[in-house]
């Protein structure tokens, strides 16, 4: 518990003072606020909308943590067929680190053309930006698995489907994992991006929406607390996957041993 | 648990292993001939580098680029199929898995043939027994020393009552206390069930202490250039200061260096 509250402490300090910077520099220049808000006017906003802003996050939450799903689901089963296939690696690997390059705001607007505006075309979004991490660094880490091991398993003659399941996973678990942190952080920006083109009306807005609609009327104070607030679900979403590989690594990779 | 079937003998005719094409082409085995009798333990020895690796790993089918002839006999001569010659192999390094416990670790030969894993826990908790690691069941590999890492090796090894066991030089990488330890334990495992063993090592000391013949190979490309039977009254480790035992020391040194320097001629 100390040594948390050590590693707590110095990043929470900078945040305070960014903060009271922000404040004072608001105050003294005297900046309107539909241009810069004050810290205290988003905290004043997040309280007064308090009920949109909640149902927001909730449905944003629920897209991002639907398109991260899925992006580690077919990134892990992609990136194991493609590490396994040496002929579909060659054709296909190099094609899906050039389509990470497409911006994904250029093709959003595609996106509620096949899916309709709505949930669904939210949930590619944020599967579609997030899923190139996951099958790069299954790819990477089911590559690297120690040759000598999987000889140990040709010996004893599991076939390939043991193989993956008892040695190549487990093995490639940590670079996985790693995809999989980055995933959670671009799985928001996704879903906020699809949200965005996704046409949401009124009380069904999520974040995205929120934010847009905030911009129109210009009331800044919102857009930043809904910004906030969108942070606020990746973070959660990465720190899900930190503990959770944190429990599944603690027992035997050096990068969490408990020393 | 299945009865262990009686050990199995080989016998090795003609193999040759050649590395690399055109400028890089390296013959490491030529024409390498060895008859191990069932139960028997021989010992390979030869200089670094020689092939010995190469030998065991064609002997054992993990290098498709070998050729000659590997058959595998039984009692009274009659040949056996490779598929049913239950051969266990011994690597240099442990190679264990690290995010399994040494038990888990023990039983993998049986967990990944179909044995349930109760059944496969019950016989890995008694191979630990054996190896004196049953305190240690439940820990991860990393926090084993080289030595009982090894030792988990073994008794992995050893787990599906093998009737050949190929050792690669599993003790290689210990201090000389430690490989006497674990020699006495291989020594003792192999009695408990009848089994052959071939064993590849650079140290003349622990070829005489553990086998009934030790088999000298010259510098690469390797072949057989001596066969020494050895006789010793005991395998306790008081055998190793008995002018015997020094006696069989330096007649594989010198058989060593005569292969060595007729390969330099």
């Amino acid at each position: 518990m100390k040594s948390l509250w050590r590693l707590v402490w110095p990043p929470a300090l900078t945040v305070l003072l960014v903060l009271c910077l922000w404040h004072v520099a608001v105050l003294v220049s005297g900046v309107r606020p539909y241009l810069l808000p004050s810290p205290l006017d988003v905290l004043a906003a997040l309280g007064r909308e308090g009920d949109t802003l909640w149902g927001a996050t909730v449905r944003t939450g629920i897209a991002t943590l639907a398109g991260f799903g899925l992006s580690a689901f077919f990134g892990v089963i992609g990136g194991s067929i493609l590490a396994s296939f040496a002929p579909l690696r060659r054709g296909v690997y190099p094609i899906t680190n050039l389509l990470q390059m497409v911006p994904l705001v250029a093709i959003a607007p595609l996106l509620t053309i096949w899916f309709g505006y709505g949930a669904s075309a939210v949930v590619a979004a944020a599967c579609i930006v997030s899923i190139f991490p996951v099958i790069a660094n299954t790819v990477d880490g089911l590559r690297a698995v120690d040759p000598k091991l999987r000889e140990l398993f040709f010996l004893y003659g599991a076939g390939p489907w043991t193989t993956w399941w008892r040695l190549l996973l487990p093995a490639a678990t940590p670079q996985i994992l790693t995809g999989l942190r980055i995933a959670a952080g671009l799985s928001v920006i996704g879903a906020v991006v699809g949200e965005f083109v996704s046409g949401y009306m009124g009380s069904q807005a999520p974040i995205g929406i929120v934010i847009l609609t905030g911009i129109r009327e210009a009331r800044t104070d919102v857009v930043f607390a809904a910004v906030l607030l969108s942070a606020a679900v990746g973070f959660m979403l990465f720190g899900l996957v930190s503990g959770v590989g944190h429990l599944i690594l603690r027992r035997w990779h050096p990068s969490a041993l408990e020393r | 648990m299945s009865a262990p079937l009686s050990p199995l003998g080989v016998r090795v005719e003609g193999l040759r292993r050649i590395f690399g094409q055109g400028e890089a082409r390296e013959v490491v085995l030529e024409d390498v001939r060895l008859d191990c009798v069932p139960g028997e333990l021989l010992a390979i020895i030869g200089p670094s580098g020689c092939g010995k690796t190469t030998l065991l790993r064609g002997i054992g089918g993990l290098d498709s680029g070998v050729d000659g002839s590997v058959t595998f006999y039984g009692d009274g001569d009659a040949p056996i199929d490779h598929a049913d010659a239950t051969i266990s192999v011994c690597f240099q390094e442990p190679r264990l898995l690290p995010w399994m416990s040494v038990l888990d670790n023990v039983a993998l030969p049986l967990t990944l043939n179909g044995v349930s894993r109760t059944t496969a826990h019950a016989r890995a908790r008694d191979q630990l027994k054996r190896v004196g690691l049953d305190a240690d069941a439940h820990k991860r590999p990393h926090q084993l020393s080289g030595g009982m890492q090894m030792r988990t090796a073994l008794a992995r090894a050893l787990i599906d009552t093998p009737r050949l066991l190929l050792l690669d030089e599993p003790f290689g990488a210990l201090d000389e206390l430690t490989r006497a330890t674990l020699d006495d334990a291989l020594l003792r495992l192999c009695q408990e069930h009848p089994l052959t063993v071939l064993l590849v090592t650079h140290s003349i000391s622990e070829a005489v202490y553990l086998a009934n013949r030790v088999a000298v190979l010259s510098p690469t490309p390797a072949r057989v250039v001596t066969e020494i039977p050895i006789d010793l009254p005991s395998r306790t480790p008081l055998v190793r200061t008995t002018p015997a035992f020094s006696a069989y020391v330096s007649q594989i040194h010198e058989a060593l260096e005569q292969a060595v320097a007729e390969a330099r001629r």
